[in-house]
């Protein structure tokens, strides 16, 4: 029977919203018990907030100084120590924390790591996209050995809340080592909603031509409640800020409601936003690639289309 | 003064677009113009920024791979890369793999600094640098968009999910190279005939005796699921009528 250990991303003070979705990826394996890991400082109400989650077993807490900050140097020899006390699955998050954590304590376990789990096939058969996501590719890990993966969030729904998992906490005897410090986080100051979690986004191209220009998206999306998004043109164009860029080296999102404003349509912009709900594109070009799979194409001048879009939704 | 070795992959070009082929048992890449991955590209423009500030000696790129990657070799010493190195096999190779491969050539190179891609656009795994670092025992700085190095240690700022993250790494360590760390140069001409007289050196990955890491087995290819193409709206009035329609917005 497979039981399955699934490392928790917070920000030192809740649960990020992704956890639920890696809960769920790992509840495809049908496993005969699903536990989280929650590594930080002080973080019980974190732990209590993954034992919330249905399906989560135990939530262990693994609470030390060391953990204030997610450093995958620290973190991963405790993860590959834990995910050795009978497990045969570990999954984390495809966000930048896992990213960076998950292949270093697969390397420890001496595994290899499927990334970015779009489906669960078997035990150890997974589907992944591959090629920025022209491809879809089936794998299957090693039999006898744990399964290291990371879980595509967009490829899976939240685990519902109503669990009533147990929080345990364990102490771990390993020693961690002291080269890596972590220094500063800068976060943009912004009231909007977190890119990856929100139903609505408005995402802005190359097209809108400058970083005032962009206070157009902002007044759209603020009507919206939607988070703002750029394609990779508008971020290298230092019209936004990095944490903003969807697509293949950015964020991979599945709102319900999406616009690509101004936005051609690469393929490396749309790996990141298949899975969404509704995508609606305005863009001046009629050829723009865009149009092939948005489900509701406006073909014009986004400077005049967006005001127009804000005043017209504000009449309801 | 610093040793920087920077690993470059031979990957279809980022222009390229690959499809699968008709069986489903690979991509279908014969043909189609070969690249150094774009990442890469960006850790090795990093690595020459070094050197040419002063704050590193020499700049050694290695691939692992057949014959044929000496080409991007090749480029990476046009561009500037001081020597090679080719780690010769054949096949697939996957991140585990390649990550023991590379940490014998750390070994034999002592470089102060790895600077690899955060990922390669053909597989798309993102794994190889921070195995790498794990299995030196060694940090590891993931997604970096900025470096400044100071006697035996690097404070990188990283691009995460939350904004930009700095941590202080001692050295050596790896580093992995986000999209905004830099823009890579152009080659020019008499640069590519310099190359030819580069150092490109030929090591055997059989004769690293190394074991053989343990795999994921690829059981196949298939294209991603489209997206049905929708309606194309007149104006505004008809966008939100039919957002409405659905329920989208109020």
């Amino acid at each position: 029977m497979s039981k399955v250990l699934v490392v928790a991303e917070h920000d030192g003070a809740a649960l990020h919203p992704g956890v639920a979705r890696v809960v769920s990826c790992g509840l495809g394996i049908q496993p005969g018990g699903l536990d989280v890991a929650v590594m930080g400082q002080d973080c019980a109400a974190i732990a209590r907030q993954a034992a919330g989650i249905a399906g989560v077993s135990r939530v262990l807490c693994l609470d030390r100084a060391e953990n204030a900050r997610p450093l995958a140097a620290a973190q991963a020899p405790q993860l590959a120590a834990l995910a050795q006390q009978g497990y045969s699955h570990l999954l984390g998050p495809s966000t930048t924390f896992g990213k960076d954590l998950m292949p270093r304590a697969a390397a420890l376990l001496g595994v290899p790591q499927v990334s970015d789990i779009m489906s669960v096939e078997g035990e150890r058969r997974f589907k992944r996209p591959v090629y920025a996501g022209n491809a879809v590719l089936t794998v299957e890990a090693p039999a006898e050995r744990i399964v290291v993966a990371t879980a595509r969030l967009a490829s899976w729904q939240a685990a519902p809340e109503g669990g009533e998992g147990a929080v345990e906490n364990v102490v771990l005897d390993v020693e961690l080592p002291d080269h890596t410090k972590w220094l500063e986080l800068k976060m943009p100051e912004t009231e909007r909603p977190d890119l990856q979690s929100a139903s609505v986004v408005v995402s802005g191209g190359r097209a809108l031509g400058s970083a005032d220009n962009f206070s157009l998206l902002y007044d759209l999306a603020d009507h919206l409640g939607a988070a703002v998004g750029a394609s990779r043109a508008a971020v290298d164009a230092g019209y936004v800020s990095n944490e903003m860029q969807v697509g293949q080296t950015g964020k991979i999102i599945a709102p319900e409601l999406y616009f690509a404003i101004g936005i051609s349509g690469a393929i490396q912009h749309l790996t990141g936003i298949k899975d969404a709900g509704v995508i609606v594109a305005i863009n001046k070009d009629p050829e723009a690639p865009i149009f092939e799979i948005a489900d509701i194409g406006l073909v014009g001048d986004l400077f005049s289309i967006v005001p127009e879009l804000k005043a017209a939704l504000e009449d309801s | 003064m610093r040793k920087i070795l920077v690993t470059l992959k031979r990957v279809v070009d980022y222009n390229v677009r690959v499809r699968v082929k008709p069986d489903g048992s690979g991509m279908a890449v014969e043909g189609l113009k070969m690249s150094i991955n774009p990442f890469d590209e960006i850790a090795l423009e990093e690595a020459l920024r070094m050197r040419e500030r002063g704050d590193a000696g020499e700049v050694v790129a290695v691939t692992i791979g057949g014959d044929e990657s000496q080409q991007q070799l090749r480029t990476g010493l046009a561009m500037g890369a001081d020597r090679a190195l080719l780690a010769k096999c054949e096949g697939e190779l996957q991140p585990l793999t390649v990550a023991g491969i590379l940490l014998e050539v750390a070994r034999r190179e002592e470089p102060d600094i790895v600077i690899m891609g955060k990922q390669a656009i053909d597989d798309d795994c993102n794994q190889a640098g921070q195995m790498l670092a794990a299995l030196w025992g060694r940090p590891q700085a993931t997604f970096a968009s900025e470096v400044q190095l100071d006697g035996g240690s690097a404070r990188v700022t990283r691009e995460v999910d939350a904004g930009l993250e700095s941590i202080e790494v001692q050295l050596p360590a790896v580093i992995t190279t986000d999209l905004r760390l830099n823009e890579p140069r152009y080659i020019k001409l008499p640069d590519i005939m310099k190359a030819r007289r580069k150092p490109l050196e030929i090591l055997s990955v059989d004769e690293l005796g190394l074991a053989a890491a343990p795999s994921l087995q690829p059981l196949g290819y298939e294209p991603p699921e489209q997206r049905q193409k929708g309606v194309l709206v007149e104006d505004v009035a008809a966008l939100v009528g039919r957002l409405r329609e659905r329920g989208l917005v109020n």
